[in-house]
């Protein structure tokens, strides 16, 4: 039954995606801009790492997406529950947890789509990475975007206007990227800083990501990476699926 | 029989100034087949009161069953017996009707062909046919109110919850409504529990009436019964005995609006 609600719940919600095109691509935008304007400048600095800097920033570029994508999720099901659209299915005997999980599972296909569109165009710019890396990088993605398209749905649940919620995903979001280091390693800051970003779990997925697009997958950053996204989706789909029962 | 029982149902809302009970204590019992009119002024609890009934909202306090399903322990059970029409509606603008009506079918756990079948069955019933392919957003009021009655209907079930179902409606959708009400029950037998503000559409469709005021049952009984005791005779307006039931006092008739 979950797996029969699931899919119907994701059909919905991908056909609504489909409807409009060009908030699909629209929502590329950003990061695709960041990679026009702002990675030439980084082609000749010094950046700490290895590969090249086009190595360094489309990883960052990728969880830019999600991070600020996915965020906002919720804002359409603020929309939904002024139609109605929310109680009316919760009325019915579909499984709670397939309300969640189809719109979540929805919003990672969305942002996995994106991600492709985005790596293409890097490789135009200049991007050279294996293509184990850049799978990895995708699955990263992924799960970033369920986890916290969860959280912004359960956050969505409990807040009554968009006034209200655009602020609140906004003062998440902005201090997410910049302590995450999405745009320049943090290990070019100063310690403080550096130690700082440690307690921002971005921070492990972005380093992990870098290291798979230079083709090191057996290292300490990948194995935390992995450990913080699986960890953080397993902690957002069981807040949403509370909520989801409850609200 | 008794179709839907409730014993001092009850919800506290724990807000930023402190509880507030938007129902205190609610016993009532609707006949299996029955029109029940549940009227009460704002916030006297009743949108409250139905989406406890419907499972959207757990009580606080109390207990109650909805077509033999206990409220607390089976949730499953409300859900298969009773169809809810929200205030809102519950359908998304930008989809079509056709679709609409598919993943409601679905959503009651029909297959596919099922869902289809049920689809033209409900379209045919509600007049909705000509609509199928017209996006939701695009439909007249009384149309929305078909479409969201049809899709409350997707399971055939035993109980119907309706919240002011005619609020914004033009007197000829109204009357075409209240039609389709009492067809409901003539001909499926289907137990109708309704909320509305307007008198005239309580004293018109109810067989018995419930009236709620700061959460607690205040009065109950059929129209003329409910005239004669706190109207003063039968040829009352339900009108004055709804304000003489709820302590409002009565306006001077010619400023009195229709609907309360």
């Amino acid at each position: 039954m979950l797996l029969h609600d699931t899919a119907l719940v994701y059909g919905r919600y991908l056909r609504q995606s489909l409807r409009s095109r060009f908030a699909l691509l629209f929502g590329v935008l950003m990061p695709l801009l960041y990679l026009l304007f702002f990675g030439p400048l980084l082609t000749d600095l010094p950046l700490g790492a290895g590969g090249s800097s086009w190595q360094v920033l489309v990883p960052g570029l990728l969880l830019q997406l999600g991070l600020f994508g996915a965020s906002f999720a919720g804002f359409s099901i603020i929309i939904e529950k002024g139609h109605g659209v929310v109680e009316r299915m919760r009325v019915t005997p579909v499984s709670r947890l397939a309300l969640l999980l189809g719109r979540v599972l929805r919003d990672a296909t969305v942002f996995v789509f994106q991600a492709v569109l985005l790596v293409l165009a890097a490789v135009v710019m200049g991007l050279r990475a294996p293509v184990a890396g850049v799978l990895i990088g995708f699955a990263f993605v992924a799960l970033l975007t369920l986890s916290l398209a969860a959280l912004s749905y359960a956050l969505a649940m409990r807040m009554d206007t968009p006034q209200s919620f655009g602020p609140a995903v906004n003062a998440l979001t902005m201090p997410s990227m910049l302590l995450s280091g999405l745009m320049l390693p943090m290990t070019l800051g100063p310690a403080w800083l550096d130690a700082l970003s440690h307690l921002m779990p971005f921070r492990y997925l972005v380093d992990a990501v870098r290291d798979a697009y230079v083709g090191s997958y057996a290292t300490p950053h990948m194995l935390y990476g992995a450990l913080v996204a699986v960890g953080l989706t397993a902690l957002s789909v069981t807040v949403g699926t509370r909520v989801f029962r409850t609200a | 029989m008794a179709i839907i029982s409730t014993a001092g149902l009850a919800r506290t809302f724990l807000t930023k100034n402190g509880p507030v009970e938007a129902v205190r204590s609610i016993d009532l019992t609707v006949r299996e087949g029955e029109i029940l009119g549940f009227l009460g002024p704002n916030g006297a609890g009743k949108t409250t009161t139905l989406r406890m009934l419907t499972t959207l909202l757990a009580p606080t306090g109390g207990a109650a069953t909805v077509a033999g399903c206990d409220l607390a322990t089976d949730a499953a059970g409300v859900r298969r017996a009773c169809g809810y029409v929200a205030q809102s509606g519950g359908v998304d603008p930008q989809i079509s009707v056709r679709e609409e009506l598919l993943t409601q079918g679905r959503l009651y756990r029909l297959t596919r062909t099922q869902a289809v079948e049920r689809a033209g069955e409900l379209a045919r019933d509600l007049d909705l046919t000509g609509l199928l392919d017209r996006k939701c957003g695009a439909l007249s009021g009384g149309q929305r109110r078909r479409l969201d009655i049809a899709m409350a209907l997707t399971h055939r079930p035993k109980v119907l919850f309706l919240d002011e179902p005619t609020t914004g409606l033009d007197p000829g959708s109204r009357a075409d409504l209240w039609d389709l009400v009492r067809r409901l029950r003539d001909e499926h037998g289907t137990t109708v529990f309704l909320t509305t503000h307007y008198l005239d559409e309580a004293d018109a469709l109810s067989d018995r009436l419930v009236v709620v005021d700061h959460g607690v049952v205040v009065a109950e009984g059929t129209p003329s019964a409910l005239k004669l005791r706190y109207g003063g005779s039968l040829d009352a307006s339900l009108q004055d005995t709804f304000l003489a039931i709820t302590g409002r006092s009565a306006a001077p008739a010619d400023q009195t609006p229709v609907a309360v």
